[in-house]
């Protein structure tokens, strides 16, 4: 069963011609996105600016309150 | 025309996360109305047991694939500027979005991903019947998809079944059915889906008829047409109706942004509805200049369209910004004093309980329950604040309507067409076809125009403005982040027409 499951998928990927250039354009993207974009420009602000919940509560509250 | 660009923090914001947005609808409404579509084809197949029908199926799958692999994730980028650019919003509304996003990713997500690898890698490998079953889940799959995205969308544009607890500084889910059913979020996913087919649609009629015009697959460009334009009608009434649905509930959620869709400032019993019209972009609330250099009305129209009665009143901005007494509209005025007095409530509540001052906390939250449905106003300088960019969003209404209008004529002209035989020598018709595949990603962004930019300044309507719910970052951040996406998507964008032209010009496999 699981040797067909993986002959399934790897005859699958053997034999496909433009989406191999996909698959490429895919990684490529992803790691654009998670290994350079969400590591070094996205960080949460606030689970890296507080490590609580409270100070985080306490920081939107403050936010919140303070009319800008 | 279009007003005055402010390259505040909080529009830079605004703009990197319209820039991602706009980007990422290029791709999504397409695997939405192709899924279905392949769905269509690969069932005439079956049925029939006609190869060309299998070699036709094929063919839009490959496309299809294309389409996915290179939009697949980019909404992913979105969430990444919740986090970053949205902090105060993020942590807000967390507790809503948590469960549709969540959901999204556990059933839709998996169930397509499931079928997909069956859809592309199964052809000759499992049976017609499985096949075909996986071609349908991958589309069911796809639509349900948008489901819970625009339930999270449709919650912002009508905040339902939650509470907020002053204790966390979040909205809290106490309704879940009250939230999936919210009416706005309803009417915004049919719309949403059903233009998706549509578009879908053109895009086959687009491709196909380049086909006719080069004189190259054409009895494979003629059956793609016939059942993208038969579908198409059916899209094109359907996304006629969910409209109709949403403006109504746009007309009871969200007036304003009804007002700005028509350029009403002056509210009206017997409203016409604008077909056409040029705005005069000086025209503020409350001055006494015209609200359109030149327009046509259809009369009656708008009341109809607003409350489902011809004789009914549709305020204008001006209502909505001072008030009307006789229509009891409460004035921008007086709700900012509420939401002032809700927001130093809260200050009080917060203080009170860390003093565990029990009374004081007590009393604060009285106060904060008695005005807080009017929160967001507290934030607002002035009722004219509450306006959006009118002129924006009065044009892309009313591009994204007259198209939609015009679409389901060319199917019908091309059905016409077919019927008579006479599609290959309409050499008009094959330009107006191909036309279509611009025109149909217009009509698709210009709608999304309207529902986002019309509900302007709120971030969640009412409750939440955009200026409250941003980060405080330097604008250089975003604005570094803002042309590097602008980058990564030009490119994928590239990368999508070129290998997509190149598969198309390829065309399917020959008999």
């Amino acid at each position: 069963m699981l040797y067909s499951v993986y002959s399934f998928y790897r005859n699958g990927f053997r034999s496909m011609t433009v989406g191999k250039r996909l698959w490429l354009i895919i990684a490529l993207k992803l790691f654009v996105m998670f290994g350079v974009l969400k590591v070094f420009y996205f960080p949460n602000y606030l689970n890296t600016q507080f490590d609580t919940d409270h100070e985080r509560t306490n920081h939107v509250i403050e936010q919140i309150t303070m009319v800008r | 025309m279009v007003e005055q660009i402010d390259f505040s923090q909080v529009n830079w914001a605004r703009a990197q996360f319209a820039l991602t947005a706009m980007y990422h609808w290029i791709f999504v409404p397409l695997t939405l109305g192709l899924s279905v579509l392949l769905a269509f084809f690969e069932t005439i197949y079956v049925k029939t047991g006609n190869e060309a029908w299998k070699r036709l199926t094929k063919f839009w799958m490959t496309l299809f694939a294309i389409n996915f692999a290179i939009g697949v994730a980019t909404g992913i980028i979105l969430e990444f500027q919740f986090g970053t650019n949205w902090s105060n919003y993020s942590w807000i509304v967390g507790d809503i979005f948590g469960a549709p996003l969540a959901i999204e990713g556990i059933f839709a997500f998996f169930l397509e991903a499931t079928f997909f690898a069956m859809m592309f890698f199964g052809w000759d490998r499992v049976s017609k019947g499985m096949h075909l079953f996986s071609t349908w889940m991958v589309a069911i799959g796809a639509n349900l998809s948008a489901l819970w995205i625009l339930v999270a969308n449709g919650w912002m544009q009508n905040p339902v079944g939650m509470e907020f607890n002053p204790d966390t500084a979040r909205f809290e889910m106490v309704n879940f059915a009250e939230i999936i059913f919210n009416p706005v979020a309803v009417s915004k996913f049919t719309h949403t889906t059903s233009s998706g087919f549509l578009l879908a649609c053109l895009f086959v009629v687009g491709v196909s008829s380049w086909y006719l015009m080069k004189g190259r697959h054409q009895l494979m460009a003629k059956r793609s047409i016939v059942v993208a334009s038969v579908f198409g009608v059916i899209a094109a009434a359907y996304v006629g109706f969910s409209g109709d649905e949403a403006a109504y509930e746009v007309s009871q959620q969200q007036p304003m942004k009804l007002a700005a869709m028509e350029g009403l400032y002056e509210g009206e019993v017997n409203a016409g509805l604008v077909a056409l019209g040029v705005i005069n972009s000086k025209k503020i609330a409350g001055d006494t200049q015209e609200p359109f250099i030149f327009s046509v009305k259809i009369p009656y129209a708008l009341s109809l369209l607003a409350n489902r009665e011809l004789g009914s009143f549709v305020p204008g901005i001006d209502d909505l910004v001072f008030g009307n007494e006789e229509q009891g509209i409460e004035s921008g005025a007086s709700r900012i004093a509420k939401g002032k007095q809700a927001i130093a409530a809260l200050a009080a509540y917060k203080e009170a309980r860390n003093n565990h001052d029990d009374v004081a906390s007590q009393q604060a939250l009285g106060q904060f329950d008695a005005y807080k449905s009017n929160l967001g106003y507290g934030y607002l300088e002035s009722g004219a604040d509450a306006v959006p960019p009118v002129a924006t969003t009065f044009y892309a209404f009313h591009i994204m309507v007259a198209l939609g209008t015009l679409f389901p004529l060319i199917f019908i002209v091309l059905l016409y067409y077919i019927y008579k035989g006479e599609l290959e020598n309409a050499g008009w018709l094959h330009i107006v076809g191909l036309c279509c595949i611009p025109l149909a990603w217009i009509a698709s962004e210009t709608g999304w125009v309207v529902a986002e930019v019309g509900r302007q300044p709120w971030a969640i309507q009412g409750l939440l403005p955009v200026q409250v719910a941003n980060t405080n970052l330097t604008t250089g951040t975003i604005q570094t982040t803002f042309f590097m996406f602008l980058f990564l998507f030009t490119l994928l964008i590239i990368a999508e027409f070129k290998i997509m032209l190149t598969q198309i010009k390829k065309g399917p496999e020959e008999d």
